[in-house]
């Protein structure tokens, strides 16, 4: 599976946008099945060393969905949003909210298309100003700032290759 | 976090003109008519975008009166990458644990299809 780590890719094509893509190695009813199913939830969304707890999940138009991430000190901090549209296999569009930074919610639109019997997913997070997104890429969700730029991936492993040569 | 210079390197970064300069000089140092050449832009409209890069201390122009040849300078985008890194970590490591379900889902289905 590492061959798919390497068509992540992260792009920021307004002010108010961040854009992920990645392949998947199935058809496109498999990853929305498996996106969508909330017993499947806690082995995959977020990162490992984190237990991920589904407080709630409605994936139908209108429903909730609330998830708590725990550190293996116990400590809690939690996401939660509301199904706009469920498109199956194709789209989900939800919004997403960081709950210790309130009021900063993003719309994501999430898009499955299928290429050459892969998933194609992109995932497109819209946030109210640039001052949100900014706020939430600086957030101690460890999120980093969401930003790159087209090429820019490249530009910098080109950097850091250059880097390890020197 | 020096987010102040990561602010200007973003600024910098945001012009597909730089992003291409930038690429270019990956090669290797090259003088402004050598970067101009690829575009269809005025010498003076390339030479702004070098002083962006420049102030953003991503170029260096040499001091080579002749022809001050334009040389990458990798530390601002080491920064960069260094501050997108968590947020990608994140993604990708879930997407990682989203194959081997995907992967488990699949074998699963086709032991099904045989029964």
């Amino acid at each position: 599976m590492a061959a798919n780590s390497s068509t992540f890719t992260l792009t920021t094509p307004s002010d108010r946008e961040i854009v992920i893509t990645r392949m998947f190695d199935a058809p496109r009813e498999l990853v929305f099945k498996a996106i969508t199913d909330p017993t499947l939830i806690p082995r995959w969304w977020g990162p490992r060393r984190y237990e991920t707890i589904v407080d709630k999940m409605e994936p139908r138009v209108g429903g909730t969905w609330r998830f708590i991430n725990k550190d293996a000190d116990g400590n809690e901090f939690a996401f939660n949003g509301v199904y706009r549209e469920i498109v199956p296999p194709e789209r989900v569009v939800q919004t997403f909210e960081f709950e210790p930074m309130p009021g900063h919610v993003s719309v994501d639109t999430m898009t499955l298309e299928e290429v050459d019997g892969k998933t194609k997913l992109t995932s497109r997070s819209l946030f109210d100003s640039r001052e949100d997104r900014d706020g939430m890429m600086q957030s101690d969700m460890e999120s980093g700032v969401r930003e790159t730029y087209d090429r820019f991936e490249e530009l910098v492993q080109e950097v850091q290759k250059n880097q390890r040569a020197a | 976090m020096p987010t102040d210079s990561l602010n200007t390197t973003f600024a910098a970064l945001a012009d597909p003109t730089r992003r291409a300069i930038l690429a270019r000089l990956m090669k290797g140092e090259a003088s402004v008519t050598e970067l101009a050449e690829p575009f269809a832009m005025s010498m003076p409209a390339i030479s702004k975008h070098l002083k962006v890069l420049e102030r953003a201390g991503l170029i260096e122009r040499g001091r080579n009166a002749q022809w001050r040849p334009c040389r990458l300078e990798a530390g601002p985008l080491k920064e960069v990458a260094d501050w997108v890194e968590p947020y990608r970590n994140r993604w990708e490591e879930s997407f990682q644990r989203l194959d081997e379900i995907l992967l488990e889902l699949q074998k699963k289905e086709r032991n099904h299809g045989r029964q």
